[in-house]
């Protein structure tokens, strides 16, 4: 049952993440981008990371997709055009040289994960014969609290401070130009 | 209990999905929705491994910054394609070549 929807999520995943790539359309693109996200928080659920992908779902469907869709909308009508492509085509025809260069990637990597899998790290070989690895039955969100607030302690306070930095540069950034 | 390979196989095939678009698109929304992917992808690689490591949560814990980065990358983002887009009239990146006024 795991596996099968293991399968399914990564399906649903994949085949939407072609389809986004491949579609004229941007705000169709926009949305059918919501399935893949809500897939891959689905994904992470398998990892056994639950916060993980609550924040997923919270942050990026929540946040990110609503404030391109905002942009999307909110700019000028030129912009919405220029975003429509001329052909009415609904799935673009593939641009050969990108092809080429994504699928010799994809075959590199995947080569390198068949032949990584029989030598697995050492940490993780140990982790897995100690049995110290995280168990569905454990209190992640818990854990995970506590390690930010001791062990994670400064690149937490880094990234909250980074995070308010790019916020006030977006706002600064996205001003009109006859206030500057 | 599904195996680490298959997370990572699946990582790499949404990773190129976004390779893909940030190659192909003329678009810049859509190049920033490839990016969106490709960290998509390493995020799910930073959670497949992370289950191995309880001791330290690292990869939980590089998970959630990593879905903060993404965040301040697509705010920023977006409003750069805006000022871009006042200045240039298009979005293309193809026809945005000045990097003087």
């Amino acid at each position: 049952m795991e596996q099968i929807l293991f399968y399914a999520f990564a399906l649903l995943a994949i085949g939407s993440a072609l389809l986004v790539i491949n579609l004229k359309n941007t705000a169709r693109a926009l949305f059918l981008f919501f399935i893949t996200l809500f897939a891959m928080a689905g994904l992470f659920l398998f990892a056994l990371a639950d916060f993980v992908a609550i924040v997923q779902v919270m942050v990026y469907v929540g946040g990110v997709l609503i404030l391109m869709i905002f942009a999307f909308m909110l700019s000028n009508k030129e912009l919405l055009t220029d975003l429509q492509s001329i052909s009415s085509r609904f799935i673009a025809i593939p641009n050969w040289q990108s092809m080429l260069v994504t699928l010799g990637f994809l075959a590199v990597l995947i080569y390198s994960i068949v032949e990584w899998k029989d030598q697995t790290p050492d940490w993780i070989v140990n982790n897995i014969n100690t049995n110290n690895i995280i168990a569905a039955t454990d209190n992640n969100i818990e854990q995970l609290g506590i390690k930010f607030m001791t062990q994670y302690i400064l690149p937490f306070e880094i990234i909250s401070i980074f995070l308010l930095m790019a916020l006030i540069g977006a706002a600064h950034l996205s001003r009109k130009e006859e206030n500057r | 209990m599904i195996s680490i390979t298959h997370f990572l196989i699946v990582s790499a095939c949404i990773f190129c999905c976004g390779l893909y678009a940030v190659l192909a698109k003329r678009n810049a929304i859509m190049i920033l929705i490839g990016i969106e992917l490709m960290i998509n992808a390493a995020i799910l690689n930073f959670v497949a491994f992370g289950r191995y490591d309880k001791s330290n949560y690292g990869g939980q814990i590089f998970a959630l910054f990593a879905i903060v980065l993404a965040a301040a990358a697509v705010a920023v983002g977006l409003a750069i394609i805006l000022a871009v887009y006042r200045h240039y009239k298009t979005i293309n990146p193809d026809n945005i070549t000045d990097l003087r006024d």
